[in-house]
């Protein structure tokens, strides 16, 4: 049976720092996202976006624990761990509005989140494929002998792919460095999980399976997880392989762009939203001695930022249709006739 | 030059590349200390060691995977499917994330990374071992696809897949595996996207890769010797890229196009050919383009039925020597 890691208990040893940092992380990814949905329902963000409004904590506890040339994988949900890895919040935002200024010049979209100068190895959109290519850049790094872990994100839903299972296990038989964090939200879209799956706890009831220690952590909780994330990657790094985390944590809104998430019951959406771990981790940073006007100033710091972030991304051009025929190959192109 | 079977060409050709690189590195099941189901791999093992040849578990999802987030961290893998047939089983790996990332991520992302499998029929195992799945391949963008027809050919193609950094599907036909031939001595590396003509001719062209091109080059000397048609046979070695020029110029020369193929009828690669000859080469046709195939059916296993079901030389002959005289 899983049990859930309580927080060390000794956080006033964490490096103030550290603490603002993760705070900061998560206002930013809160204050992103909330605007993006904003500007979805005003037509400038097409196609779809998947919100991870609520589940802040976990991307920015683990973002805390790595080293800067540790790679990230995520999900579809994927925003949050690219803007906890660093990556810009203007082409972040240009990305999703289609345009060519964009992360990936617009041909991505919000479901393909990729930056690979910050080691966030991308955003993938079927489920479960990102756990064999998260195994797979950690048997690298392991090769390299680069000291380098993957942290490899996903949903409860993607514990009941095959992907999951086999990826876990090869991790396990190749002590590769990699860490494996479930994000259960608690919904696989829009089905709770617990009514589709043959055990309570998705992620950490399968790792005894695999010959993995169960861990849960409370993935409002920042700080909470970061100890976890410690010292999965310490492992991982000593070369004593892989870890099986299950972050307990909600989606405050429904699975994409256009769920209301009404399936819910509402008192559920309630307590949840109830222990957001934002205004929980602003409490305890106060209590804890955090001046009021350093957390003010990261608040107004950030909304200044997110705003500079849309205006850049909305003066940049469409992209041109001349890059539509561009990037299938190395060479920068698409051609597949043979150069005879 | 030295004589050595397609098997012994593709252990000679991976050997080759991991002597040169060391970010080369081999994995898939059994492929280390068994040496392959087919002994493809044999030698590699022992010359390179468990951290350059692995073994895995049956799991080809992580196979495909690990080799595209190896490939995208620094290394140039290559991962073995022990038949063409479970490419089904990673498809969504081979088709949704290595043919897409680059172009998705506008380039971040490159994929120098081979996915070798033993292709094709001839050994009587049936619908699912027996498949030829170049076309499934070629129908995605972004992969590259390979299917060598000789021991020389294997070497250099596979030299060039693993420098190559794009991601390559490397077809090695089962029914080609004794096969010897001479390869050159040192190293050997031919470019991706040329392919050979085999045989010259002035009557007809005939188009054909892997297993189909010695039942091509025989089905020619027949023609030749029993008709008197003169047939060229250009060997594809590689769909893509695609040799384009090579077969537009012959069929210039000959004004006649037939391809043999052993994948099913529809959407086989020889209707892209077609497609693109009609296109491209149609001043210069003088007679139908001809498709030679394997019905569209799951192969059968029985040997009298497998046999019957592939495009044979008498076929061939038969299909050439009848088109040829209804075109005069």
């Amino acid at each position: 049976m899983a049990t859930t890691r309580p927080r060390p208990e000794t956080p006033a040893e964490l490096d103030p720092e550290l603490r603002l940092r993760m705070y900061r992380t998560m206002v930013e990814c809160r204050r992103f996202e909330t605007r993006a949905q904003e500007l979805f329902f005003e037509g400038l963000v097409r196609g779809t976006t998947h919100l991870g409004v609520g589940q802040e904590a976990v991307a920015a506890g683990f973002a805390a624990a790595m080293r800067d040339d540790d790679y990230t994988f995520a999900t579809y949900r994927g925003h949050n761990h690219a803007l906890a890895r660093g990556a810009p919040m203007g082409p972040l935002y240009a990305e999703l509005f289609g345009r060519a200024n964009g992360l990936m010049g617009g041909k991505g979209g919000s479901m393909h989140i990729t930056d690979v100068d910050h080691h966030m190895m991308g955003s993938y959109a079927i489920v479960g494929a990102h756990l064999p290519i998260a195994l797979g850049a950690a048997w690298s790094a392991q090769y390299r002998k680069s000291g380098q872990v993957a942290v490899c994100f996903f949903g409860d839903g993607t514990t009941n792919i095959g992907a999951f299972h086999e990826a876990l296990n090869m991790a396990v038989v190749w002590k590769a460095p990699v860490i494996f964090v479930c994000e259960n939200n608690q919904y696989m879209e829009y089905t709770p999980i617990g009514a589709v799956t043959a055990v309570a706890r998705p992620a950490a009831d399968r790792a005894s399976a695999y010959g993995l220690e169960p861990i849960v952590v409370d993935g409002n909780d920042v700080e909470a997880v970061h100890a976890v994330a410690l010292v999965a990657i310490e492992r991982a790094r000593a070369g004593e392989g892989p870890s099986l985390v299950e972050a307990v944590t909600y989606r405050h809104g429904g699975h994409s762009r256009a769920d209301p998430g009404k399936y819910r019951p509402d008192e559920e959406v309630e307590a949840w939203k109830k222990r957001d771990p934002i205004p929980a981790y602003r409490a305890r940073l106060a209590e804890s001695g955090a001046e009021a006007a350093a957390l003010d100033r990261i608040d107004e710091a950030t909304a200044a930022k997110v705003q500079a972030a849309e205006d850049e991304a909305r003066a940049g051009p469409e992209p041109s249709p001349q890059v539509i025929e561009t990037q299938v190959w190395a060479d920068g192109g698409s051609s597949w006739r043979g150069t005879r | 030059m030295a004589e050595i079977t397609y098997r012994q060409a593709v252990a000679a050709g991976i050997a080759q590349e991991m002597e040169r690189d060391e970010t080369v590195v081999l994995i898939g099941e059994d492929v280390g200390a068994a040496g392959g189901v087919f002994k493809l791999t044999e030698g590699l093992f022992e010359k390179f060691g468990p951290e350059r040849v692995r073994d895995t578990p049956i799991s080809e999802q992580a196979i495909v995977g690990a080799a595209m987030g190896a490939a995208m961290t620094g290394l140039r893998p290559i991962a073995e499917l022990m038949f063409s047939d479970f490419f089904a089983v990673a498809w969504d790996m081979v088709a949704n994330q290595i043919a897409k990332t680059r172009y998705m991520t506008d380039g971040q992302v490159s994929l120098p990374l081979v996915l070798r499998t033993a292709n094709g029929a001839g050994l009587r195992f049936g619908a699912q071992h027996s498949q030829s799945v170049e076309n499934w391949a070629m129908a995605i963008p972004g992969l590259k696809v390979v299917a060598p027809s000789t021991p020389a050919d294997v070497v250099g193609l596979m030299a060039a897949a693993i420098r190559d950094p794009d991601p390559v599907v490397f077809c090695e036909h089962k029914a080609l595996l004794a096969n010897k031939g001479e390869v050159p001595d040192g190293e050997h590396v031919l470019p991706l996207g040329q392919a050979a003509i085999v045989r010259e001719g002035s009557d007809c062209t005939i188009v054909a890769v892997a297993a189909m091109v010695p039942r091509a080059v025989e089905a020619a000397e027949g023609l030749a010797g029993r008709h008197g048609i003169s047939a060229e046979v250009i060997d594809l070695r590689t769909l893509v890229p695609l040799d384009v020029a090579t077969i537009l110029g012959s069929v210039e020369k000959t004004s006649r196009l037939f391809t043999v193929e052993e994948n099913p009828r529809l959407c086989g690669w020889g209707a892209e050919i077609v497609s693109i000859v009609a296109d491209e080469g149609f001043y210069s046709l003088d007679a139908p383009l001809v498709r030679i195939t394997t019905p569209h059916v799951p192969l059968p296993s029985a040997a009298v039925l497998e046999d019957a079901a592939l495009p044979t030389v008498e076929r061939i002959v038969e299909t050439v020597r009848r088109r040829l005289e209804e075109a005069k």
